[in-house]
């Protein structure tokens, strides 16, 4: 049980890390570019304007902090 | 293009993790002995060989349009983690990763802790060699499978790349028989946290449905794109006062 802990924390911390609203952003984006894509509409800018959003708005938190 | 771009992702990524996992090897090996280390870094290697041919096959047989959702996801959540960090290391928010005073700490314990034999082999050697590969080492799987992504051949080009990659670090490493603290670790993991946050975007888009205009030239745009935002990003940092330059951060992860 312990290594099971060990395991998923160690997963967690690399993939989630220490700004778990980044994964979620990341999960909202793609949801939402692909409702777009469903209904035919251009959504190619959706994605990267999203991780700027996320990158900045992390960035920001993270100063702030310090 | 794509390719090769994959395969300096790949090799850049790989080369991080195995430098890390370098300085921990060197520092038990040359303080307490190689035997047990080499049977150690033996038995992460097996596991991981394992890890890598039981899951890579299986994700190619996923449709691909719903791999790469879930894969672009992944790395995109992986990637800008890399890419935050290095950007705050850059603006001078955190202190820079230094190989040697990581050695230096790996040194220290290795001669403190205790001789522990078990089945002939020095059991602290074992596990912190073992524990070191296999945990960077499955950054670096994680990795080479999220390329399946780009088909089959996705996956052959990345475990290239980072067998090219295992092979000029172990190497390098063997010849120095030191922490390679030269080459430029940070600058690195800025260029591997760009190329993984411009794949994940490439490919959580087309998973989502999306056509990129102009195809896998797209590839390119994203990444231009991105290195803009990040080098305007550092700039900004820079230009305040950061605990790094006043001695008040921590070194932090990958």
């Amino acid at each position: 049980m312990r290594y099971a802990i060990a395991f998923g924390r160690f997963w967690y911390g690399f993939i989630v890390g220490d700004d778990w609203t980044v994964a979620l952003g990341v999960v909202v984006a793609l949801g939402l570019t692909a409702l777009l894509a469903h209904d035919d509409v251009t959504a190619w800018w959706l994605l990267p304007l999203a991780v700027v959003v996320l990158l900045e708005s992390s960035l920001w938190r993270a100063r702030r902090r310090k | 293009m794509r390719v090769e771009i994959l395969f300096l992702a790949a090799f850049l990524a790989c080369a991080v993790e195995m430098l890390e996992a370098l300085t921990i090897v060197l520092a038990v090996g040359l303080t307490r002995g190689w035997r047990s280390t080499l049977v150690g870094v033996g038995a992460a290697l097996l596991a991981l060989a394992a890890v890598v041919a039981s899951l890579g096959p299986a994700l190619t047989v996923l449709p691909l349009n719903a791999l790469r959702l879930v894969v672009g996801g992944l790395l995109l959540a992986f990637g800008l983690q890399w890419l935050r960090k290095a950007i705050l290391r850059a603006g001078g928010f955190l202190s820079l990763r230094d190989e040697s005073a990581a050695y230096a700490r790996e040194r220290e314990q290795a001669l403190q802790a205790a001789p522990e034999r078990r089945a002939g082999v020095d059991w602290y050697s074992f596990t912190l060699s073992f524990k070191g590969v296999f945990l960077e080492g499955l950054e670096v799987a994680f990795i080479v499978i999220s390329f399946g992504a780009d088909g089959r051949h996705g996956v052959v080009t990345a475990a290239a790349a980072a067998a090219a990659a295992l092979v000029i670090v172990a190497v390098t490493g063997v010849l120095a028989r030191a922490p390679l603290s030269r080459v430029p670790e940070n600058t690195l993991k800025f260029a591997v946290g760009l190329l993984l946050t411009s794949f994940g975007t490439f490919w959580g888009a087309e998973g989502a449905g999306v056509s990129w205009p102009g195809g896998d030239v797209a590839i390119l745009g994203i990444l231009a794109f991105l290195l803009l935002v990040s080098v305007g990003s550092v700039s900004l940092l820079r230009r305040q006062p950061g605990p790094a330059r006043t001695g008040g951060a921590t070194a932090g992860g990958s």
